[in-house]
């Protein structure tokens, strides 16, 4: 009889040679990390920038609402928007209008008037909502002064950048659902095909080891990577981008993680379907890219039509990168992880039993 | 050490095209079997379901009371296989190669460097195995089919795709694997792997089993003459054809062939004539064994 120096450790054995074989595959680490991570400081060094430019605003003539600010109120309105002294109305305009400037203010009486350009939405809405909190703001400290009671100016333009989250903001939490769906994808789908062109399918199957152990296996390094992704874009997010997170931002991982699973039963089912590695491979291109579009993972959805937005509600992506936002960036607790966390478990369920089915040993 | 394998009516067909037909036999313990045939025979097939990779259609394979189909882990860690392809964990060295299947079947890295030392491979014992020449590759996939120290090695063209040195050199290994008293179970289309490495082998053609013996039984069971080949100006071709014993005599740019079931008297003549330059002297082999099963020439 055979020897047997110690327990059989088929799993942790198939692991550790997977994840051996992931970290030193140069092309693996590119797509899955490097690939991802040139998003994020392409976008969140794009945008940060733009974000970070106040919005100018032209002051025509006498503003009181302007004028009469007290110094810190004003400090807090400086941070949103650069406000400049301008003696022609019409020229004011004229620059607005070619997208010099942002806005124009005047005021007429007891009514302030805004005029700004549609064409960039986000810093009209900016410019509209501190000016709507200043004139909130003053309306109060002029009522709180009738009666009797200090006149706090107490100005935060939070609101407006919470209407629509910063670049970073947006795109930590979603570039990195792209990054580890593309990984886990990718990762089961050519190991799958790799390992049954080879044989080793067919030479592990002749192992005294569980059909689960090499899934298992693969779960487990997918789950490790994703993980490695996370702290290295959230790391990155942090301290070069300046991303900011709220209070339970750490409940991306177990997003992560169900997000992982279904990915990973989507690369399953691609490898079980391709011939080549090739072929895997660009299935899970044509699969995971546009999801990723569709999810909101490079640009928001806002103004999407309703029809695509019905679509994106059919990724798992979708739901993963809302739950990572929620929980990441929008402040949100517990309660916004559980639905998500519930689909994308479902999605597992079913792509795998389909996966299961179609899943072959030999070439 | 070693077990029996006994195989009765193994039969498998794709569609309506059959490609094992009824094959039986039975290895004895410490057997080194050898299954031969052209490309397509069925051997690669017919070995797949002694192994437990396919299902037979018809017939039953027995190693030792079991039945591999069943993937039971004791017979599973008695059994070594070493598939056709190189089956490896990809960018992993040759060393990890075998203490990945070593802790699949729970043994230590005690004997691996012994195992690279076997297969003469323990200056590459570092290298990944993308950086392994084809025969290299062919060791290293021997070694990983022995890390458990099995009873029985199953082996799928061991030598395919390699050049006629390394081929040797890899004889060596194969014969060392039989000599510890495993049971060896080999397909091959080399005749002449055949005929040195295997105490018996079973001649497959189109599915079926077409003969089967010890490679020198096959041969003498055959009326097979002996060749005696000259240089082209050794002799007069009529001359040749007047020596007693001698059945065909002919002559082409190479030099002159006889055929005779005489030898010892054939040669004794052309001594006596003196003419024996560029002699050399071929019995049959067992390509002719399969010439004459078949009726045709054998094409690997």
């Amino acid at each position: 009889m055979t020897e047997t120096d110690r327990a059989p450790r088929p799993l942790r054995a198939l692991t550790i040679a997977m994840f051996k074989g992931f970290v030193r595959d140069r092309m693996t680490l590119f797509w899955a990390v490097v690939f991802p991570l040139m998003f994020l400081v392409l976008f969140g060094g794009i945008f940060t920038d733009q974000g970070a430019s106040r919005a100018e605003v032209l002051v025509v003539g006498d503003v009181a609402l302007i004028d009469d600010l007290p110094d810190e109120a004003r400090e807090g309105i400086e941070e949103a928007l650069e406000i400049t002294r301008s003696d022609d109305l019409d020229d004011a305009v004229e620059r607005v209008r070619k997208g010099d400037a942002d806005a124009v203010l005047t005021q007429d009486g007891d009514e302030v008037v805004v005029q700004y350009s549609q064409a960039d939405q986000v810093t009209a809405a900016q410019v509209q909502g501190t000016l709507r909190a200043i004139v909130q703001e003053t309306n109060t400290a002029v009522y709180q002064g009738q009666t009797g009671e200090a006149p706090r100016f107490a100005l935060s333009t939070e609101q407006v950048e919470d209407d629509s989250l910063k670049a970073i903001q947006y795109v930590t939490p979603s570039l990195l659902g792209w990054a580890v769906a593309m990984s886990a994808t990718f990762g089961a789908a050519v190991n799958l095909v790799v390992w049954r062109k080879n044989g080793l399918l067919r030479r592990l199957r002749l192992a005294p080891i569980r059909t689960s152990s090499v899934v298992l296996a693969r779960v487990g390094v997918s789950l490790v990577v994703a993980l490695i992704q996370a702290a290295i874009f959230i790391g990155l997010g942090v301290f070069a981008f300046g991303l900011q997170l709220s209070g339970w931002w750490f409940l991306a991982v177990p997003l992560l993680l169900a997000g992982t699973l279904s990915f990973l039963s989507i690369g399953m089912l691609a490898g079980s379907v391709s011939k080549t590695d090739e072929g895997a491979v660009g299935l899970a291109n044509f699969v995971v890219l546009p999801m990723a579009f569709l999810s909101g993972s490079f640009f928001p959805l806002d103004g999407a039509p309703g029809w695509l937005q019905a679509v994106s509600q059919a990724l798992p992506l979708r739901h993963l990168n809302d739950g990572m936002l929620d929980v990441m960036v929008r402040g949100e607790g517990p309660g916004a992880i559980v639905l998500p966390i519930l689909i994308l478990l479902g999605f597992t369920v079913v792509l795998a039993a389909i996966a299961a089915r179609l899943f072959r040993w030999d070439a | 050490m070693g077990a029996r394998i006994s195989v009765q009516g193994l039969t498998m067909t794709y569609g309506s095209h059959t490609v094992v037909d009824d094959v039986s036999f039975t290895v004895e313990p410490g057997e080194f079997f050898g299954l031969l045939g052209p490309n397509g025979a069925g051997k690669t097939t017919a070995l797949e379901m002694i192994e437990g990779l396919r299902k037979p259609v018809a017939g039953t394979v027995d190693i030792d009371g079991h039945d591999p189909w069943k993937r039971e882990p004791a017979l599973q860690r008695r059994i070594g296989v070493q598939l056709q392809a190189s089956s490896f964990f990809e960018r992993l060295t040759a060393v990890e190669q075998l203490q990945t299947f070593g802790a699949i079947y729970g043994v230590g890295k005690a004997r691996i460097a012994d195992l690279l030392e076997e297969v003469g491979l323990s200056d590459k014992a570092d290298s990944q195995v993308e950086k392994l020449s084809g025969g290299q590759k062919q060791r290293l996939s021997i070694a990983c089919a022995l890390v458990h120290d099995p009873e029985i090695v199953f082996l799928d063209e061991p030598t395919a795709a390699l050049d006629p040195q390394a081929r040797r050199n890899l004889w060596d290994v194969l014969r060392g694997i039989n000599d510890a008293g495993r049971t060896v179970m080999l397909t091959t289309h080399y005749m002449e792997e055949a005929e040195i490495l295997c105490d018996r082998v079973a001649i497959i053609d189109s599915g079926r089993l077409l003969e089967m013996d010890t490679p020198q039984a096959l041969i003498r069971g055959l009326d097979v003459p002996t060749r005696i080949a000259l240089a082209p100006d050794a002799a007069r071709l009529d001359d040749l054809r007047t020596i007693p014993g001698v059945e065909v005599a002919t002559a082409d740019d190479g030099g002159l062939q006889l055929e005779t079931h005489d030898p010892a008297a054939v040669l004794a003549e052309l001594a006596r004539r003196e003419a024996l330059e560029g002699l050399s002297v071929s019995k049959g082999t067992l390509e002719d064994v399969f010439l004459h099963l078949t009726g045709r020439e054998y094409r690997a």
